[in-house]
């Protein structure tokens, strides 16, 4: 079956107001591009979900006033400091944001991909994380009672939304050992990709590539999107654009500065790669 | 030239995790990333690091997940967590100060210090800014706890507390910490000053934190400075002035 291949505002035109959408953090492939198209298009109530912890998009996404709320296990520019439009709207408490911690996010995923409805997790029992989480159920272990257990609701994103190195004409798109996000696709009920190239041939043709390879059955809609990353970079592919990045990190401190960086970067262009 | 702050921190922190199998390093850790490749420096070949953002350190290939279900399977012996507040009982906080709603200051997050400082059996604490903001009586949001009641499953927990003005060990029965070393250039005084908790002195004084001698400062200097540049350009140039690249 051939893959719905669209441009990438159409792909960002999927993603309706008010969906909760998977994101990877920045060391993964992040499709900057489509959330710049989000941005343009105007999305309003998203609910970002960190798998498990979100970075520039995020912050982009908060700042460009797209979120309501945000689950995840944390918001960060690594060394470029803290998300400055994140921790904005916690201040002013225009967005919620819903704590969490990694491996919380990936069993509660691995539930959906399963289709059960919950999961066990060890650890968490006295923290704070837990007792804001009213979704979050401590039982007693009924195989060995006296042994409490967290139970984590599984959670089914509506969007998985991700970048990847290259898909086939039949959606099956490569993601090599990134497989946090074979496992966002596997619980999403929509995934959106945008690929630096769409290559001939089938992927799963060969057992090296086929490994690492998301078949294209959990695969709603492909963009093709050279540099689709940018400012992010890929690993093995192109390095950040530490440049922008920084800038983005001085600018996004004021509401103004971000403002200008958003009209110069995003607004203005049909792409951002180009 | 003499050994530098950093080299005496990275020194300490390798002595904590010699003749471990696997050391786990996260995100933002320059000087515990050192240390464990110090350790595995001197380990002939027996200890295994996995860094986090390094290509080279890294063996996971079964996604985001896997370091936690290692971890959790017990493969992990050592990990190391910091936090913008600890406080006297060890609980870290990753997330917030003021009410969590409307903080004074938020932070990034608990990343997966809640789960991992239940499972990793030696949790190496490390805050190197010690004022009495940070070291605090009492945490204003508990990302992870110290200690935990009876009957919680709990096989790790800290191990120590180090700081850029001195070492803690941990009495995991009295669940305090208790001065061990105070690293050179630094006084007692001082460190009672800026500790925003009660923790213990023993009797009889307080030794100055070892410092490395010639030949660990060699390996810190090449062997260990040229891997940690790989992940920490920045730290590597400043502290030890490896080229830039």
């Amino acid at each position: 079956m051939l893959a719905t291949v669209v441009p990438v505002e159409d792909l960002a035109a999927r993603i309706p107001d008010g969906a909760t959408v998977a994101l990877p953090p920045d060391y993964g492939y992040c499709a900057l591009g489509a959330v710049h198209a989000l941005i343009r298009r105007g999305a309003r109530r998203l609910r970002l979900l960190g798998v498990p912890a979100i970075g520039f998009q995020g912050d982009m996404l908060i700042g460009a006033g797209c979120v309501e709320t945000v689950e995840t296990a944390a918001m960060t520019l690594s060394e470029y400091g803290l998300c400055p439009r994140f921790t904005a709207a916690v201040k002013a408490g225009t967005i919620t944001v819903v704590d969490s911690t990694c491996p919380a996010i990936h069993a509660a995923l691995q539930a959906a991909e399963k289709a059960i409805p919950f999961i066990p997790l060890r650890g968490l029992i006295g923290s704070d994380i837990l007792a804001r989480r009213e979704d979050w159920k401590v039982i007693d272990n009924p195989f060995a009672p006296g042994d409490p257990v967290v139970l984590l609701p599984a959670l089914c994103p509506d969007v998985a939304l991700f970048h990847a190195p290259m898909a086939d004409r039949f959606g099956n798109v490569w993601v090599g050992v990134r497989r946090e996000q074979m496992l966002m696709a596997h619980a999403a009920a929509s995934t959106f990709v945008t690929v630096e190239r769409i290559v001939d041939g089938n992927l799963m043709d060969d057992e090296r590539t086929k490994a690492g390879t998301i078949p294209g059955l959990y695969v709603t809609a492909l963009a093709e999107a050279e540099r689709g990353a940018w400012p992010m970079g890929i690993p093995g592919g192109y390095e950040p654009d530490q440049a922008h990045l920084a800038r983005y990190a001085e600018l996004a401190r004021t509401e103004e500065g971000f403002a200008a960086w958003l009209e110069a970067t995003v607004m203005t262009r049909p792409a951002a790669a180009e | 030239m003499g050994p530098r702050p950093e080299e005496v921190l990275i020194t300490a922190i390798a002595g904590m995790l010699e003749g471990l199998g696997h050391i786990a390093v996260g995100a933002s850790s320059p000087i515990p990333g050192a240390a464990a490749l110090l350790a595995r420096e001197r380990s002939a070949g027996t200890t295994r690091v996995s860094i986090l953002g390094s290509e080279r350190n890294n063996f996971f290939t079964d996604g985001g997940k896997e370091l936690f279900d290692c971890a959790g399977q017990g493969r992990i012996d050592a990990f190391f967590l910091s936090g913008a507040q600890i406080d006297g009982a060890a609980n870290v906080n990753l997330v917030s100060i003021g009410d969590p709603d409307r903080p004074k200051a938020r932070f990034p997050g608990s990343f997966g210090s809640g789960y991992l400082y239940f499972v990793v059996p030696r949790v190496i604490l490390f805050r190197l800014e010690h004022t009495p903001r940070t070291l605090v009586e009492r945490v204003d949001f508990i990302s992870a706890p110290g200690f935990s009641e009876d009957g919680v499953y709990r096989p790790g927990g800290p191990h120590k507390l180090i700081t850029d003005r001195c070492l803690f060990d941990v009495d995991r029965d009295r669940r305090r910490f208790r001065l061990e070393s105070v690293h050179p250039g630094h006084t007692l005084d001082e460190i009672v000053e800026q500790t925003g908790f009660d923790f213990d002195i023993p009797p009889g004084g307080v030794p100055e934190t070892p410092v490395p001698d010639d030949d660990t400062l060699e390996v810190i200097r090449t062997r260990v400075a040229g891997q940690i540049a790989e992940i920490y350009p920045d730290f590597a140039a400043r502290v030890f002035a490896t080229p830039t690249h």
